[in-house]
């Protein structure tokens, strides 16, 4: 293994997550850490400990010059990046490469070409991954319009071709209505754009978020199953589920078979995640874009796997092979995971940076808590809200349900308001239970009222 | 003399954007419920507001600093 020292330029519960991978692996551990940041747990945890610059993450954990001045004076061979912050940042891996170190992750020439939409669309397409039919660049009037939804099929998405932002989005569910639209569209277009060409593409009305976790060492690649992200508020995830229940066989196999398909065209080295919508009417899917770290969602996987995903991307980093091979890869029962975040979900998750007054973690045999927190912690302000997860995982996707609800009721993070109530909701939701949700359900359930103080038994 | 408090810990602004000028200046009058700057605190920008009316003196915490929950962020003059 080329990594004796590893440099973690992260926080949070994932730096304390990598921390304890790279010392299972033997490896030397050096936390980042920002002044407000001094007594978290990955800086107790770690073998040594170096401050990066003021609380704000522009002064420290988005600090390129800081980072790598601070790897580099620990004579760090490596840096892991965790998830946001820089781990997508072609120029930080240049940075952490031209000082003679080794990114734990992919090159900067994949993120990117993965990061740019257009060119992650043709690097699917190219590897023979769905993406969402639409029109091959501009249309020009009616009829070309339903000439290509024909080919493309209904319900379609008519935009500005020159427009943005989803402004002048309309969907047209059969030929009639389109005929209507398109004019319109092409009329306001020109209005607000000087440009009336519109584009087309296939309106995924309320898709459900399907990703596969794919590892690749450059040359070789694998994946390890999916993951259902669904349950979202605000586009942020809130509850995830490995694999994804509402998927048969057949979608599955041909969902994680395209996504090996495009790590392999890439020469993917890391963990990456490949995130598509999936129809359930007509059992499509659509490569949406990739995502060039590891996410927060990891565990979920690795408990329907048994795989460390963490120590996996390390071990390649360090320039190993893939330690499985696709059929050495499991897929055992059913794991999810919900976000913990210091929100009030009673106060429209109102930001909570509080100090924590009492901690019990749930313990057991398939629940899993990954966090940063301890007793008497003051949660910063400066940083976003996720403390941790709780993972759980058994044979069946009820029983999972059902253990949540006990890990969730054993959990209290005493002195601060947290999205458990939230979750204890989730749980006892038919829709949830049943499976029977999409991106679109979640925020309309929640203003509905189906979590007040009432619902809840109200807050811990 | 009044104080306006911070009702949270965070990193307290004078302004909406870089681009836009303060929100008050010495000797804006304030009315009830004016806003006087924004707390961003876990990626989320709240608004401060004045809690009574008067005539606005000065920032006493300055832009774009870390405050804690209490601290005065600016004074209003009777």
């Amino acid at each position: 293994m080329a990594i004796r020292r590893l440099f973690i330029a992260n926080r949070g519960e994932i730096a304390v997550r990598i921390v304890r991978a790279a010392r299972a692996l033997g490896i030397h551990t050096i936390q980042a850490h920002s002044e407000a940041d001094t007594e978290m747990l990955a800086v107790r945890e770690a073998d040594e400990a170096i401050c990066v610059g003021k609380a704000s993450a522009a002064d420290s954990y988005l600090n390129i010059p800081a980072l790598v001045e601070a790897a580099r004076k620990t004579e760090a061979d490596a840096v892991h990046p965790g998830y946001g912050f820089l781990s997508e940042s072609a120029a930080f891996v240049r940075a952490v490469e031209e000082a003679g170190m080794i990114f734990v992750g992919p090159s900067a020439d994949t993120i990117d070409r993965m990061g740019d939409k257009v060119a992650a669309r043709e690097a699917a397409e190219a590897a023979g991954v769905p993406v969402v039919p639409g029109s091959d660049g501009r249309v020009e009037g009616a009829a070309a319009a339903v000439e290509v939804a024909t080919r493309i099929g209904y319900p379609v998405m008519v935009k500005a071709a020159a427009g943005g932002g989803g402004r002048g989005i309309r969907v047209a569910q059969d030929e009639a209505e389109l005929r209507k639209l398109a004019p319109q569209a092409a009329q306001e277009a020109e209005a607000a754009f000087g440009d009336g060409g519109l584009y087309i593409e296939r309106a995924i009305l309320s898709p459900r978020h399907i990703e596969v976790q794919i590892l690749g060492d450059g040359t070789d690649a694998v994946h390890c199953w999916e993951r259902e992200c669904s349950l979202q508020r605000r586009r942020q995830k809130v509850w995830e589920e490995a694999g994804a229940a509402c998927l048969d066989e057949a979608a599955r196999a041909e969902l994680c078979r395209s996504a090996v398909a495009l790590a392999k065209a890439v020469q993917y080295r890391g963990a990456g995640t490949l995130e598509y919508l999936y129809d359930q009417k007509t059992k499509e899917f659509f490569f949406i874009e990739m995502n060039t770290r590891i996410q927060v969602e990891h565990p979920v996987t690795e408990m329907i796997t048994g795989i460390d995903l963490v120590a996996e991307m390390i071990r390649v980093a360090g320039g190993e092979k893939l330690s499985v091979t696709q059929d050495q890869i499991p897929r055992n029962g059913h794991a999810i995971e919900v976000r913990i975040n210091a929100e009030d979900p009673l106060n429209n998750f109102m930001p909570f940076p509080g100090k924590v007054d009492g901690l019990t973690i749930p313990e057991g045999e398939g629940v899993r808590v990954d966090h940063f927190l301890s007793d008497g912690y003051q949660i910063p302000p400066f940083y976003d809200s996720l403390l941790g997860k709780v993972i759980v995982h058994a044979k069946t996707r009820d029983a999972a349900i059902d253990k949540l609800k006990q890990a969730l009721e054993a959990l209290k993070v005493g002195g601060v308001r947290t999205t458990v109530p939230l979750h204890l909701a989730l749980a006892d939701a038919p829709e949830v239970r049943a499976g029977d949700f999409h991106t679109q359900w979640l925020e309309p359930w929640l203003a509905a009222g189906n979590l007040t103080a009432d619902s809840t038994g109200g807050t811990q | 003399m009044a104080d306006i408090q911070s009702p949270l810990p965070g990193t307290f602004y004078h302004q909406a954007t870089p681009e836009e000028p303060p929100y008050k200046a010495k000797g804006d009058a304030v009315a009830e419920g004016d806003v006087i700057g924004l707390i961003e605190v876990m990626k989320t920008f709240i608004e401060v507001k004045a809690e009574a009316a008067g005539t606005f003196d000065a920032y006493v915490a300055d832009n774009a600093s870390a405050v804690t929950a209490g601290a005065v962020l600016a004074t209003l003059v009777d």
